[in-house]
């Protein structure tokens, strides 16, 4: 199923140095899981080890296997920009492109891989901009640039972006950590109407909103410093919050560390 | 009471360091208004319709202008950004693009020896190169010789430029399926543009006043150029030659030449401070 991920054995690292190792993981299509886990344990590595992201970081490498629509993205033959056409990502903060419209923003994954069709674009930017929950807000200035809008606002112009070129599964490494309360609760009643139609896997630093959005969470854990991140524990996300199989998840989801 | 005296001594040393600044700042501009006030008080008497359009007349007679050598350093300036400018801006994307460490080092050192070379060596090597192979002086060499020296000057601001672009941006727009190369020249330089459009035009304002390169290799001329591989006139010559000659209307002349020059390269500079340094705040 496209919109699935399966991980086996996937290790990064930069240089020397191991961020995180030995992850396998079945992410479900249609739903939406939560990475959690302290600080430097390397849920952002991991989250951008899905997209073929991680390596663009001088030294940065990854070993293992991503399987998405039945192949290995890490295989010689596959393209890196094909597999971010199709896992698309959300960045920690907002990144619209300064010199661009709110609709040139929108379109330019499409215009700038060679789509010309000048409705189909206008089509797209609309549909993406509502499935963000950003059209009502934006339609009548859709030629502003994209940094005149409120914080908030440019994480879903960022979302819409993302959206328009209809990627099967969408990576958000902590939407929301540079957001305010009434922002963050509008980015998260967009992924509640977003997982009908795409995979969301979100790393977060707030379990309250693991906890609200997520319906599987996987939690990382660095042991001892200097040793790269583990998977812990993975499951649904009420049995993960509520009696966790691990004393370590138990102790991070309690606040006794991290 | 003893706070109230510490108070005080800051505020005096805050007073004496803020003179101090302004003071060098004023005294930094003095050379500049007088030489452009003095450039303009010996310079404007000459200069008129002639003086633009005509060429230079005989010893003897009066008249005539420096419109041959004007013409020169427009064609002399247009051949070195023609083969400066790309090799210089597609340098500065490479050394802030692909992060190749060693010959990345390299190349920035060897550019930053180069800004560093005098003109006059850079118009031996020139001379050395092509007028002693072509057998003659040509605006062509004259060009290369200015070309050569724009080089770095043009290559580290590009990659400046480029590096202030925040990599967020390059992220966001490789994570949108957007080739490497697609985002370079798309996203990238096009974010950079007005700064890397200042740099240019700062680097040719530079060359324009350049005279040591050209003495011997576009060499001079008193007529119309024919030819990229005939000897041309330019501005810079143009006024030394003058200066040096012991005829009083010469020396007028050469002052008209030198206003006209210094309005040149301040069109170039100002102008494009002005409008490219717009653009570059609307990015930030």
């Amino acid at each position: 199923m496209a919109g699935s991920i399966i991980t086996n054995n996937l290790s990064a690292s930069f240089g020397d140095v191991r961020a995180v190792e030995g992850i396998t993981i079945e992410i479900l299509a249609n739903q939406v899981t939560a990475v959690i886990g302290p600080s430097g344990c390397g849920k952002s590595t991991f989250l951008r080890c899905l997209n073929r992201m991680h390596e663009l970081v001088p030294g940065a490498r990854a070993t293992g296997e991503v399987i998405w629509d039945g192949r290995n993205i890490y295989a010689p033959e596959i393209d890196a920009p094909e597999v971010r056409r199709g896992i698309g990502m959300v960045f920690q903060k907002p990144n619209p492109f300064p010199l661009m419209s709110i609709a040139d923003n929108v379109s330019a994954g499409l215009r700038l891989t060679g789509m010309r069709d000048k409705t189909e674009i206008a089509a797209t930017v609309e549909r993406s901009l509502k499935l963000a929950a950003l059209w009502d807000e934006v339609k009548n200035k859709l030629n502003k640039p994209g940094g005149s809008l409120s914080g908030g606002q440019q994480q879903r112009l960022c979302i819409a972006r993302a959206l328009a070129v209809e990627p099967d599964i969408i990576l958000m490494d902590e939407p929301c950590s540079a957001l305010d309360p009434a922002s963050t609760q509008k980015i998260e009643d967009t992924m509640e109407q977003l997982k009908k139609n795409y995979t969301i896997v979100i790393v977060t630093h707030n379990m309250q909103q693991a906890a609200r959005v997520s319906d599987f969470t996987g939690f990382l854990l660095t042991r001892e410093t200097g040793e790269p991140g583990r998977l812990i524990e993975y499951g649904p996300t009420s049995k993960i919050f509520t009696m966790p199989d691990h004393k370590e998840t138990e102790n991070y989801i309690t606040g006794r560390f991290g | 009471m003893k706070n109230d005296l510490r108070r005080r001594s800051r505020k005096i040393k805050s007073g004496i360091a803020y003179f101090l600044c302004a003071l060098s700042a004023i005294l930094a501009l003095i050379p500049l208004v007088l030489i452009l006030g003095y450039v303009i008080f010996q310079g404007a008497a000459a200069l008129n319709i002639d003086f633009l359009t005509q060429l230079p007349k005989p010893v003897g007679e009066t008249g005539g202008g420096m419109g041959n050598a004007i013409l020169g350093s427009l064609i002399l300036i247009g051949i070195a950004a023609v083969l400066g400018l790309p090799v210089g801006v597609l340098a500065g994307v490479y050394l802030a693009e692909f992060r190749n460490p060693r010959l990345s080092w390299t190349v920035r050192l060897l550019a930053d020896i180069l800004s560093g070379v005098p003109s006059i060596i850079i118009g031996v090597f020139v001379y050395t190169l092509l007028v002693l192979t072509m057998k003659r002086f040509s605006a062509f060499a004259g060009g290369v010789s200015l070309a050569i020296l724009m080089l770095p000057t043009v290559a580290r601001t590009t990659e400046e430029m480029l590096r202030m672009v925040p990599d967020s941006l390059r992220e966001a727009a490789l994570a949108l399926g957007i080739p490497r190369w697609r985002t370079i020249v798309s996203i990238v330089i096009k974010t950079a543009g007005g700064g890397i459009m200042t740099g240019i035009m700062l680097a040719l304002a530079r060359i324009a006043g350049e005279t040591a390169p050209l003495l011997f290799t576009a060499l001079n001329s008193r007529t119309w150029p024919t030819g990229l591989d005939k000897p041309v006139a330019s501005l810079p010559v143009q006024i030394y030659t003058y200066a040096i000659a012991p005829y009083a209307d010469w020396h007028e002349q050469a002052w008209a030449g030198s206003l006209v020059l210094v309005l040149m390269v301040l069109l170039l500079s100002v102008g494009s401070k002005l409008y490219f340094g717009r653009k570059m705040r609307s990015v930030k």
